[in-house]
């Protein structure tokens, strides 16, 4: 038991150690000339104007849903997908329904509007 | 015959069904008659059944008839099974016959009311809920008469929504009853649990199975007789139940709902008679009541509800008989009861009917001559309250104090104090409205003789007043050689007779009565000044006896009030000023967690969650603890 | 390398399976459909389908999917129960839907997702599985609760049912977690049969676990979002969830205590005999004052809610039975008495307050007979579907030697009946107010067919009891 824990300790100890190297040697090697430009938030695009705490569109969060719902559906496909070849026509026959499903799913929002930016 | 008793049941189902549901289309005279008619039906039903029965020998007048499976678990078997013997029978020809008459009084009272047909159907659901209260072979089936006979009886009183003492009324009495519902309930789990049983028959063959818990059953037992025939400590909702229509205080408030406890303990005698110190608290509960309810029926200028206290003197008497083990004394005076107090409160009615709804019998008097039809049932009606011989009340109430005199002298002599008050009251009740000079000429110039739908049954209830008492002459009992084999197997003394004692004894109590009889004519038709002077001198026993001796509010100081206000604190003081105040000392909490979330909090969320981690915790100590 | 399939039979699934089909056909049919009255009447036959498919599967301990549900009777009755609450409930929100005429479709697909949930929850015999199903069930409920957009009430208390909702699975799920970990299980046999012997985080996951069934099914004091929910959602989705939730959590709930924990009643039987207590009185007592109809019935629904606990703390078989019992008959008189409030509640309020209810027999006298019906009903007023409930579960208590329970319970009924008969003696025994008579009862064909069945139920139930029960105890018998 305290022999896996040790494992454990072990694990952390060299996956806060990756990063924390990497940072330190950075910092150790980089040369540092500052100037004002450096020191803003962002180095590339828009400075930030106002508040952020901003109500965002919701069409964002709706954005975001059927993103993640695809998403969902491509992790969920590419084992199938790989193992195609090996899988009875009962595997076939699940696959097409789950994607049947979604397809509804997808037919709803697309009816819905959900896929057009207002 | 017996296999069609199911019929008893069936007719009032049917004047029910056909007046709730074609009533709109009808006239009301005719729903009268459907229902009138159908509790007709109903009383044949019963007078067959009685020849039925006869024509068995004695010890074998007892029938079973199963309907359906009613609910079943285990052993425990309550179907819609109904009993028919001596004492169901009896019942149900009271039931009936009176209810009949009853309805048929009605058609002529009601007319020209706004809801006659929901009166109607009232009143058939009434007399189907008291016939299967009645006929019911085990507790269960019994239990749902009598709640039915109870909302029968709410609906009614509340008849007159309009009027908030009588929707104020109805909910009393519905809640008075619920008290002693409760114990009911219990009693017949605790029954069950006993002796695995809850069919009466079942019950009084393997009675001993209850004698450890007997006191206890019974006591319940007896807190739902209290609350639905108006005895101490729960008869306050009677006389405020006058509020309904007078033909419902005839039918259910004097005749038969309210005889229903006195039914029960007959039914249940068995039971009873295993605990002596619930009997003698029967008994002692009947005389007291008996006695009260008679003080304040001397007071009472409502004519409605002097009779309504006096139903409860009287249901006060048929529980001491019972009480002291003379089962059909009790119930013999609950048959000549009926049919007295039905025509008292018809009586009334009429009066009620002539004097549009005037009911202070001070404002009455000389009513004989506009009247003379209802004056002279009133009277013969009257006698027989009072217990004059040769009219019913005398043998029923005779027969009880002589099984009491048997059994405990001092219940015997305030039994008999109640007889003399009963006798001063009832011909008070005569004397005041009908006799004498017109008090208030206007309401006299308008009285009038009722219609014959109206007086036809008070003269049939008035035969049955003056010679219902024959029944159960002393000696040749006809009622009780009937009610026998019903309490056969039960081991009591006091009911046998006891020789020339017991005319010495009819003969004082007549005397007693005449006494009071003369008492009350001295005082409202000779000397009328007597009754204020009388009262004078009583001091502050006066004032209780007019307050109703404080109950009421007793009842509400004690009970009410407090139940009202701990409901109150639970939802206002507990559900919002304690949140209230909790949330404010959580705020720092909510504050911490965030200015976003705040602002689509309430605050009250952060108590919901604070109450369901409190909870978590209780849970988490609890079972860490004990595991 | 080959790939062995698990060997999955969904058939004993095909009632669920039938309503989510008929769920996402309601979605897709409902962008296209120009008239969407009849997505109701879809719905219906879904489930009435399911219904018939639930009747036809074989009756046996059938455990499939890994073990992870069962279509035993016991299930086979919740689904049964479930799916007419269903069917009632479409009824009950027809009018209501026509007048939300764009959003007809997701309504009704949300609430046949969330049946979906709730007799997945009576299959469970899994605790991962009732948390799924318990999660389907909740999130539906959630977005229902905040349907009526036009009142902020509505979505306030859809946020608050959330929110809270989220705590207490959040408690249940720790729960898990820690039974888990003592036993090693998460299915109910197997956690039953390693549950002796263990400690202290076997013990808090229980209790974890019972916090997260007391707050779905309102158990006080998990109770506190149960008026401000009730009140706040579309009286439709209340008398839905009042009835739906509370039995697929107590379908769960008397599954998990039975099954998992059926050796160690000992401990937690006292716990749930305590819970009851305060249920019912909390709930019976605050009931007492309240103005408005729904909330009243709010705090009714947990009273019934601590009855029916009785049962599930009796821990006998006539417990079990008495307690299914309970939620059947329970969800046609609550589904019929919240039915008569949306006949009577004016549009686009949302709520009924008791002093709109006065002299409403005046009008309509079938109306105030009927709602006189359910609430003599919930009140337990013999010879109705209601009084049978208690009393049997009253009755299991008392044979449990638990008499105070039942004495306790017999109590509080009485209590209740004050409230109860308020709302008929305001009907029938008070003049009407003049403002409050522009009630549109009439042309309402659907609900009113809705209120007779749950009537004509009422009354049957009361009067054969004996069929009902006889079910139940064939649901219950197998759990032992």
């Amino acid at each position: 038991m305290l022999k896996q824990f040790g494992f454990l300790g072990v694990h952390a100890i060299i996956a806060l150690s990756v990063p924390l190297l990497g940072i330190v040697a950075a910092w150790l090697l980089r040369p540092k000339k500052p100037y004002p430009l450096k020191k803003t938030t962002y180095e590339c695009g828009m400075e930030t104007i106002g508040d952020t705490w901003v109500q965002f569109k919701a069409q964002y969060y709706l954005f975001a849903l059927i993103f993640v719902l695809f998403d969902v559906e491509a992790v969920f496909l590419f084992p199938w997908a790989v193992a195609y070849n090996k899988l009875t026509l009962f595997g076939l026959v699940e696959g097409i329904l789950f994607v049947l499903i979604l397809f509804a799913g997808l037919i709803y929002a697309w009816k819905r509007n959900a896929l057009e930016w207002q | 015959m017996l296999n069609y008793a199911w019929l008893i049941l069936l007719f009032p189902l049917l004047g029910l069904l056909t007046n709730l549901i074609l009533g709109r289309w009808l006239h009301d005279e005719l729903i009268g008659w459907i229902a009138s008619t159908a509790v007709f039906l109903s009383f044949l039903v019963a007078v067959g059944l009685f020849f039925a029965l006869r024509s068995l020998p004695a010890d074998g007048r007892q029938y079973q008839l199963l309907l359906w499976h009613w609910m079943r678990v285990d052993l425990f078997r309550a179907d819609v099974k109904l009993l028919i013997d001596p004492l169901s029978v009896v019942m149900g020809l009271v039931v009936t016959g009176i209810g009949f008459l009853i309805h048929v009084y009605a058609i002529g009272y009601m007319k020209g009311d706004q809801r006659v047909q929901r009166f109607f159907v009232f009143m058939n659901f009434f007399i189907l809920a008291m016939l299967t209260l009645v006929f019911a072979n085990n507790f269960i089936l019994l239990y749902v008469g009598w709640e039915g006979v109870g909302l029968a009886s709410y609906l009614l009183i509340g008849f007159w929504f309009e009027k908030p003492s009588a929707a104020e009324a109805g909910k009393k009495a519905f809640l008075v009853n619920r008290v002693g519902d409760f114990g009911m309930a219990l009693a017949i789990m605790w029954i069950f649990k006993l002796s695995g049983r809850v069919e009466f028959l079942d019950i009084a063959k393997n009675v001993q199975a209850l004698a450890p818990e007997a006191t206890a059953i019974t006591l319940l037992l007896l807190l739902a007789v209290t609350g639905k025939s108006a005895q101490i400590p729960l008869y306050i909702w009677l006389p405020d139940a006058m509020e309904g229509p007078t033909p419902v205080s005839a039918l259910i408030h004097a005749a038969t709902m309210v005889t229903a406890g006195v039914y029960l303990i007959a039914r249940t005698a068995a039971i009873f008679l295993l605990s002596p110190f619930t009997m003698t608290l029967v008994a002692t509960i009947g005389v007291v009541t008996a006695f009260f309810a008679a003080t304040m029926a001397m007071a009472q200028v409502d004519l409605k509800r002097i009779l309504a206290y006096s139903t409860i003197s009287q249901i006060g008497y048929m529980i001491l008989g019972v009480g002291v083990g003379a089962f059909s004394a009790g119930i013999f005076h609950l048959v000549t009861h009926a049919f007295f107090k039905a025509l008292l409160f018809l009586g009334a009615g009429a009066v009620m009917h002539a004097f549009h709804g005037e009911l202070d019998i001070r404002k009455m008097g000389g009513l004989r001559h506009k009247m003379p039809q209802t004056f002279w049932t009133f009277a013969i009606a009257a006698a027989a309250l009072a217990g004059l011989p040769p009219f019913a009340g005398f043998f029923s109430k005779d027969e009880i104090l002589w099984s009491v005199w048997l059994h405990s002298p001092w219940m015997w002599a305030l039994g008999l104090l109640t007889a003399f008050m009963t006798a001063y009251y009832s011909t008070r009740a005569v004397v005041v409205p009908f006799m004498g000079k017109p008090r208030d000429k206007h309401l006299y110039e308008h009285a009038h003789e009722v219609s014959a739908v109206m007086t036809v049954p008070l003269w049939l209830l008035a035969i049955g007043a003056a010679f219902s008492g024959l029944l159960g002459l002393p000696h040749i009992s006809l009622i009780g050689h009937w009610l026998a084999p019903v309490f056969a197997s039960l081991h009591m003394g006091g009911e046998a007779a006891g020789g020339s004692l017991e005319w010495i004894f009819m003969g004082l109590s007549t005397l007693v009565v005449l006494a009071g009889i003369g008492t009350a004519y001295y005082a409202y038709m000779v000397n009328t000044a007597f009754p204020q002077q009388f009262r004078r001198s009583l001091g502050f026993i006066d004032n209780l006896v007019q307050h109703k001796w404080y109950v009421d509010e007793l009842y509400m100081a004690v009970i009410v009030h407090p139940l009202w206000d701990l409901g109150g604190w639970f939802a206002d003081v507990f559900d919002r000023k304690v949140i209230d105040g909790a949330v404010n000392g959580l705020a720092w909490v909510t504050g911490e967690i965030g200015g976003g979330v705040r602002k689509l909090q309430t605050g009250l969320v952060g108590w919901y969650a604070f109450s369901l981690f409190l909870g978590a915790v209780l849970l988490l100590g609890y079972f860490m603890l004990i595991w | 390398m080959t790939i062995t399939l698990p060997s999955i039979s969904l058939l004993p699934y095909l009632p669920e399976i039938v309503l989510l089909i008929t769920a996402l056909l309601v979605l897709v049919i409902d962008t296209f459909a120009g008239e969407k009255r009849w997505l109701v009447w879809l719905a219906l036959l879904g489930t009435i389908v399911a219904g018939v498919t639930t009747w036809s599967l074989s009756l046996g301990p059938t455990l499939y999917l890994q073990d992870m549900l069962a279509a035993d009777p016991y299930a086979l009755f919740i689904d049964m129960v479930v799916l007419i609450i269903t069917a009632i409930s479409l009824l009950l929100a027809y009018d209501w839907l026509n007048s939300h005429a764009h959003q007809q479709g997701e309504y009704v697909a949300l609430l046949l997702f969330s049946a979906v949930g709730m007799m997945t929850m009576g299959a469970a015999t899994n605790v991962i599985t009732i948390f799924v199903a318990l999660e389907i069930l909740s999130l539906s409920l959630y977005v229902l609760t905040g349907f009526a957009r036009e009142r902020l009430t509505s979505g306030e208390a859809a946020l608050k049912y959330f929110l809270l909702g989220a705590f207490a699975s959040a408690f249940f799920l720790y729960g898990v977690a820690l039974l888990y970990g003592a036993t090693g299980h998460f299915d109910l046999v197997g956690i039953g049969k390693n549950m002796a012997g263990t400690g202290l985080m076997a013990a808090a996951g229980v209790a974890l676990l019972l916090v997260g069934f007391s707050f779905k099914v309102a158990l006080a004091p998990f109770h506190m979002w149960t008026p401000d929910v009730y009140q706040g959602a579309p009286t439709s989705v209340t008398a839905f969830m009042s009835v739906g939730a509370k039995a697929a959590g107590f379908a769960a709930f008397l599954r998990f205590f039975h099954v998992a924990l059926a050796g160690s009643y000992a401990t937690w039987g006292p716990a749930l005999a305590a819970l009851a207590v305060l249920t019912m009185t909390w709930g019976n007592l605050a009931a007492l004052n309240q103005e408005s109809v729904k909330r009243m019935l709010a705090y009714s629904s947990i009273a019934h809610a601590g009855y029916a606990l009785v049962g599930l703390a009796a821990g006998n078989a006539l417990g079990m039975s008495g307690l299914l019992f309970y939620l059947l008959a329970y969800a046609f008189m609550n589904l019929g008495a919240f039915g008569v409030i949306i006949m009577l509640e004016k549009k686009g309020s949302g709520d009924l307050s008791m002093s709109a209810l006065r002299g409403t027999a005046r009008e309509h006298p079938l109306l105030a007979a009927t709602m006189a019906v359910f609430m003599f009903s919930l009140a337990g007023v013999p010879p109705l579907a209601g009084f049978f409930g208690k009393f049997y579960v009253f009755g299991a208590a008392v044979k449990a030697n638990m008499t105070w329970l039942a004495i306790v319970g017999i109590i509080n009924s009485a209590i209740s009946a004050y409230y109860y008969l308020r709302v008929s003696v305001l009907m029938y025994m008070v003049e009407p107010d003049e403002n409050t008579t522009d009630v549109a009862t009439n042309n309402r064909p659907v609900l009113a067919f809705a209120l007779l069945v749950a009537l004509v139920f009422v009354i049957g139930i009361g009067l054969w009891p004996g069929i009902w029960m006889q079910m139940a105890q064939q649901a219950a018998a197998l759990l032992g």
